[in-house]
């Protein structure tokens, strides 16, 4: 066929359309049609040919009806007069003997979305609830949603809804399905559809006859059911078990949905039901279709923020294929950090270590965070490696290896010395703002150890002049600052220079108020200086100390089998946490992306420092160093109850006799002013970040205010313990009143547990009007030094809570 | 919940686009375009967003098989694996799946799509209850002959050999059988794809399989089919069975249809396959293999006086000797300042070529016996060659195939049709491994 401008065509195609020579013969009319629909699908305008078309849709030829109803619902809100002509012939068509044929035209005939045409539809609609074959069934079902979305302020007819009721028990599944469906949209203001526990059972009774579609419809729909006793529940559970394990993603995702939701009350169930659906999710990475592949891996992700070593044992499967795409590579790096400890991390590395080289300079990028990541566990393997790729004197390569130490140097002070080393002759290497800015810092933070820094931000200064990042000259107006406190006479001068250019000549704002704001403190004086640029450096290897600690499912539940984890690309990955130390507060929560298998060995190293935010000191830092707290085995409310109410038996029946301690009692005061408007919420976020479940409390501002909370605490040298507390505050009047109860131990030991007590007290009130919480903590079996350490942390996360909310 | 479905090609064309909600205008197809012709490599491009609509998308067969969703809870692996069933479909009507073969048959996906969508739902992707629907005839590019050897894929050289079916004999519409009548055909084939990292001391660090068994049916009445397969098959670590080498597999998924009871027993499995491709049963093992991996690599690597970085690899291939891989490539990667290759190989039909864009060399053999050994000089001049050059060197990605032949050791002792066809029906069975991803590091 020669080309033909689009009118020509349009033209060209009336003509033969409108031929009763065409017409007649049944072949050449559809194929003229096909020719019609293939210049729409083109993105050719062929509305015009509406009219013809209209007629073409008069034919026995199904294949012909096919076509031309493509058309017709393509353009028939273009033509609303002249589709009325169309209802007539479909209205026929409802009528046919052939299903095929009624279920094509009730379908065609929903799909125009006319609105002035409803009244037409109705009665074949309705007609078609009561066919008997089950595809004209399924397309009406549908068509009543269709309808009423064409007119959402329409009455809803009372009798529709409970036909459609009715057919929730139609013999084909998918009918049912599409009931379920339909309901859902005509019924949304109400909620949607009524999810009882007869449609439940019913539900559910059916689902194996459904096929994989239709199951994760209703998977997904009963997700809005709450079970009205546990039996009821388990039963559900029971049922659904195997669908969990399904070889089929969807269906393994929509359930296990399911189950997060039902078992909101029940974590140890929802971590039941996550061990269970490794198999078929580790399997769903290995799918051959790619997107699977990444949306699975996106999943795993979300399960290990609640069971970090839910894939420990598999970690080989998430080595990088040599072919896959850089974005699937990139999150197995992400998982691969997760996935570390002792034994694999020297596969990990090697396995790492390999992708630095790769020819995407964004997975080699991500391959060195990756390795700076675990260099927090395990900083000398990965120096070593880090240096190493600084011999390849790479651009891309250099400039990711001095970010990655420089992020790992602020949580690891102890590399410093190695990293300072590999420093030398970076700089001619580093090309990109963010690498030089990781440079310039690092040459801040320890510049007096080395030796070419002057040097170095010489060069850096001479070239100011042509610099286009902002964020390099912020950050070498900071470290020449910060070099010239410590090496004063080999920076004065630079130093000179730099600020008249920033001051006089430089047209950004905010590197001109910067460079003023230093030039003004220097005339304030070198100590005065010294006090700002050398503040009190809050101390990020508390993160370490903490680890990243297990979320519980709820904070992620919500988002689990949507698009969202899949959106968020690289949330895992670095926070800003870097930055100069003195423009950082101390926040827990940048450090929750710690990996939480850390050394100990290492740890012990790590000097606490004094926490500025708080006005307590931890003098016992050296010896809570190598604590870390955990939330398993998990610790159910009647369980915490039960063992709560029995020291309470025993301390108040026996009184001391004998110090023969078998638990530690110890009650303690902390100021926490921000009792009465701490939510609940937030002080359990709170409480989760460093693995102190919180179990029950009263509701805020009712007095007094109680919060049940418990802990397990996992010393290196000796053993773990069991820590359950109790935070009260009784309110400002009764508050004298309350008695200082000595906890005290007993006889009746269970099984030879070496138990102990001890009582103490110890106010940290600095002020009488300051608000305190009374903790009460029992442990089990005795560790004074682990009891303190979770003290220490306790108190740290409420003054955190009280200095954030005031 | 799917607002709209559509088919671009590589370029962008449009080639088929149907709205089921009406909830946006068929412009954003375009915005799609531009939105993943933009990516960067680092951004996942499964899902993107524009204004309060969703576009989720796979690639098959060099198109972009889109869906849009409007509500951000839908579940991304149901509409996923819809769009991959979607385009199977697609290829079992069509024949293969292809820009070409899409446009051709435009008015069959769009009735295809129609029943399986209707306003957004998902109806149904069953060939056995579409195949009721659905009128209109597929059209071939080319029409199919046996004797059309041209299109060597599956099984390369073998092909030749008489008894055993052309790779292309499976890519034909499934519904041309009615009319055609004659050939009713089964294809049975199981695939096995390798992923292998061997250290640089020849130590196995990592060797999983993932196996599966596929069935083509082009039969039209096929009421049910036995497989047997090997009767030591067994799963998990502890089962054993029988005497002789045990077939052993960690993990084993079976298709729903599938009827087990006589696996226990028999190791048979029992179905009625519907028309068309579906997967019978996926396996999977994880670093147990009944035998050693295929390929081993023995590499020299030094710098010589003249700043030249000199490659001597030895590449054993450790297969039985009736068995050969074809298609070998093996990708070193090479250093930055590559400038140009000098290649000594030991015979005349392998070949290599420094792709710098890849900074690696390519070695293709095109056929590797089991049991021999071919080795290879490279010689590379290299500007700014330093010692700590030698770290971007390697490690070695291998491609290959393995035809007749499963790792796992996986065989079909069997594979009956009941009741007996009226008609002569054929039966094949073909094994293939591929490697997923081998790398030998150095």
């Amino acid at each position: 066929m020669p080309y033909l401008g689009s009118e020509d065509a349009v033209r060209e195609l009336r003509r033969a359309l409108s031929n009763p020579n065409v017409q007649s013969d049944q072949l050449r009319y559809r194929n003229t049609v096909l020719k019609a629909i293939r210049a729409m699908s083109q993105g050719v305008d062929v509305s015009d040919l509406f009219s013809e078309m209209v007629k073409a849709c008069a034919t026995v030829d199904i294949v012909q009806k096919k076509l031309v109803y493509v058309f017709l619902c393509s353009y028939a809100t273009l033509n609303p007069e002249l589709s009325l002509l169309v209802i007539n012939t479909l209205r026929k068509d409802c009528q046919d003997p052939n299903p095929m044929v009624r279920s094509l035209a009730l379908r065609n005939m929903t799909n125009l979305r006319l609105p002035s045409l409803v009244e037409y539809v109705e009665q074949p609609l309705a007609a078609g609830l009561r066919d008997r074959a089950a595809c004209v069934r399924r397309v009406a079902v549908l068509g009543w949603a269709k309808l009423h979305n064409l007119q959402p302020d329409a009455e809803i007819d009372a009798a529709v809804v409970n036909e459609l009721y009715g057919l929730l028990r139609d013999p084909d599944p998918v009918v049912m399905v599409n009931c379920l469906r339909a309901l859902e949209e005509i019924l949304k203001k109400e909620g949607g559809v009524a999810i009882n526990k007869p449609i439940t059972h019913h539900l559910l009774n059916r689902l194996k006859e459904s096929d994989v579609w239709g199951q994760c419809e209703v998977l997904r729909i009963l997700q809005r059911y709450h079970p009205q006793s546990e039996d009821e529940l388990f039963d559900i559970l029971s049922l659904l078990d195997a669908s969990l394990v399904s070889p089929h993603p969807p269906v393994m995702a929509a359930t296990l949905g399911l189950f997060l939701g039902l078992c909101s009350g029940l974590p140890a169930v929802s971590l039941a039901a996550l061990e269970r659906v490794r198999g078929p999710l580790l399997a769903a990475c290995g799918s051959t279709s790619r997107e699977t592949r990444f949306t699975a891996l996106c999943h795993i992700q979300l399960l290990l923020r609640s069971l970090p070593g839910l894939m420990g044992a598999h970690y080989k499967r998430f080595f990088c294929g040599y072919a896959e795409p850089a974005y699937i590579k990139q999150r197995k790096m992400q998982v691969l950090v997760e996935l570390v400890n002792d034994e694999n991390v020297a596969m990990l590395l090697d396995e790492l270590k390999g992708y630095c080289t790769d020819v995407n300079p964004e997975t080699a990028q991500a391959a060195i965070s990756a390795i700076g990541r675990i260099g927090r566990s395990y900083s000398d393997r990965c120096l070593e490696i880090l240096t190493g790729l600084l011999g390849l004197k790479q651009e891309h390569i250099t400039s990711a290896v001095v970010q990655t130490m420089c992020d790992l140097v602020w949580v690891c002070p102890q590399c410093s010395d190695t990293v300072c080393s590999a420093l030398e002759g970076c700089e001619e290497m580093l090309q990109d703002s963010q690498g030089r800015q990781a440079l310039l810092w690092l040459l801040a933070a320890y510049g007096e150890r080395v030796s070419s820094a002057p040097y170095t931000l010489e060069g850096f200064i001479d070239r100011v002049r042509s610099e286009a990042s902002l964020g390099v000259k912020m950050e070498l107006l900071t470290t020449t600052m910060r070099l010239f406190l410590c090496r004063p006479s080999e920076t004065q001068d630079m130093l000179g220079r730099l600020l008249h250019y920033c001051i006089e000549e430089e047209m950004d704002m905010c590197v001109r108020d910067q460079a003023l704001l230093y030039y003004r403190l220097l005339h304030c004086g070198i100590e005065e200086t010294h006090k700002v640029l050398h503040g009190q450096r809050s101390d990020p290897s508390l993160g370490v100390l903490i680890g990243r600690p297990a979320e519980p499912i709820n904070q992620w539940a919500y988002s689990f089998n949507t698009l969202e984890p899949l959106r968020q690309a690289g949330v895992e990955t670095e926070p800003a946490s870097r930055g100069s130390p003195e423009h950082v507060t101390f926040d827990p929560k940048p450090n929750t992306d710690l990996s939480d298998t850390l050394n100990c060995s290492q740890i012990e190293k790590v000097n606490l420092g004094s926490d500025g935010a708080s006005g307590f000191t931890c003098s016992s830092a050296k010896v809570l160093a190598p604590l870390s707290l955990s939330l398993s085995p998990a610790l159910s409310p009647e369980e915490f109850e039960h063992l709560w109410m029995q020291r309470h038996a025993e301390q108040g029946a026996e009184k001391l006799e004998e110090e023969e301690e078998d638990y530690v009692c110890l009650e303690e005061r902390i100021q926490f002013p921000a009792i009465p408007p701490c939510s609940p919420q937030s002080l359990q976020a709170a409480m989760q970040l460093v693995n102190i479940q919180t179990l029950a409390f009263t509701p805020p501002h009712t007095l007094p205010w109680r919060v049940y909370l418990y802990t397990h605490t996992h010393h290196a040298h000796y053993g773990s313990t069991l820590v359950i507390g109790e935070l009260l505050y009784i309110g400002e009047a009764s508050r004298r009143v309350a008695a200082v109860k000595k906890g005290m131990e007993d006889g009746d030991v269970v099984e030879g547990e070496q138990e102990a007590g001890l009582s103490g007290r110890a106010l940290v009130r600095k002020d009488g009007r300051e608000e305190e919480v009374e903790v009460t903590l029992k442990q089990q079996p005795r560790d004074d030094n682990a009891l303190k350490g979770f003290l220490s942390i306790l108190t740290t996360v409420l003054h955190t809570l009280s200095s954030e909310s005031s | 919940m799917i607002s709209q479905v559509f088919i671009l090609s590589s370029q962008g064309d449009h080639l088929i686009y149907k709205d089921f909600r009406g909830e946006a205008g068929s412009d954003v197809v375009s915005v799609f375009y531009e939105k993943v012709t933009a990516l960067t490599g680092d951004q996942p491009p499964v899902v993107m967003s524009h204004g309060d609509l969703h576009f989720v998308h796979v690639r098959q067969g060099g198109l972009y098989w889109v869906a849009t969703t409007t509500s951000p809870g839908s579940s991304p692996f149901t509409i996923i694996e819809f769009l991959n069933r979607f385009s199977a479909l697609v290829k079992d009507y069509c024949g293969s799946l292809s820009e070409k073969s899409v446009q051709m048959n435009f008015a069959l996906i769009y009735e295809l799509l129609d029943e399986v969508v209707d306003y957004g739902y998902i109806q149904t992707t069953s060939s056995d209850v579409l195949k009721n629907f659905i009128q209109t005839e597929a059209v071939s590019s080319k029409p199919f002959s046996l004797f059309d050897l041209s299109n060597v894929g599956f099984f390369g050289a073998e092909t030749q050999q008489s008894k055993v079916a052309p790779s292309s004999a499976a890519s034909r519409p499934i519904q041309s059988s009615r009319e055609q009548g004659g050939r009713s055909e089964i294809f049975l084939d199981v695939i096995e794809r390798m992923s292998v990292v061997i250290g640089s001391k020849g130590v196995v660090l990592k060797a999983d399989v993932e196996g599966e068994v596929r069935v083509k049916c082009f039969m039209p009445s096929c009421s049910e089919m036995r497989i047997g397969l090997n009767e030591e098959f067994s799963i998990g670590k502890s089962q054993l069975r029988g005497y002789g080498a045990a077939v052993r597999v960690d993990e084993c998924r079976f298709h729903q249809n599938v009827h087990l009871d006589e696996f226990h027993s028999n190791r048979v499995l029992r179905l009625c396959p519907s028309q068309g491709e579906q997967t019978v049963m996926q396996y999977q093992l994880s670093d147990d293999l009944p035998s050693a991996p295929p390929f081993r690599l023995f590499p020299t690597i030094e710098r010589d006086s003249g700043g030249r970085l000199l490659m001597y690899l030895k590449l054993r291939c450790d297969l039985p000797s009736k068995s050969a891989a074809i298609n070998v490539c093996a990708t070193i990667p090479v250093p930055k300042g590559s400038v140009s290759l000098s290649q000594e190989l030991s015979s005349p039909d392998q070949s290599a070529e420094l792709k710098l864009q890849n900074r690696a060399i390519d070695w293709k053999i095109p056929r590797f016996i089991g049991g021999t050994q071919l080795s290879a000089l490279f010689k590379l001049e290299v500007s700014g060659l330093s010692p700590s050059s030698l770290m971007e060197v390697g490690p070695v990605v291998l491609v290959f195939e393995l035809p007749q032949l499963t790792v796992s050791g996986l065989q079909i002792r069997f594979l009956r049709l009941s009741p007996v066809q009226p008609a002569p029906s054929q039966r094949w069975i073909r094994y293939v491994t591929h490697s997923d991803s081998y790398i030998l590091r150095l």
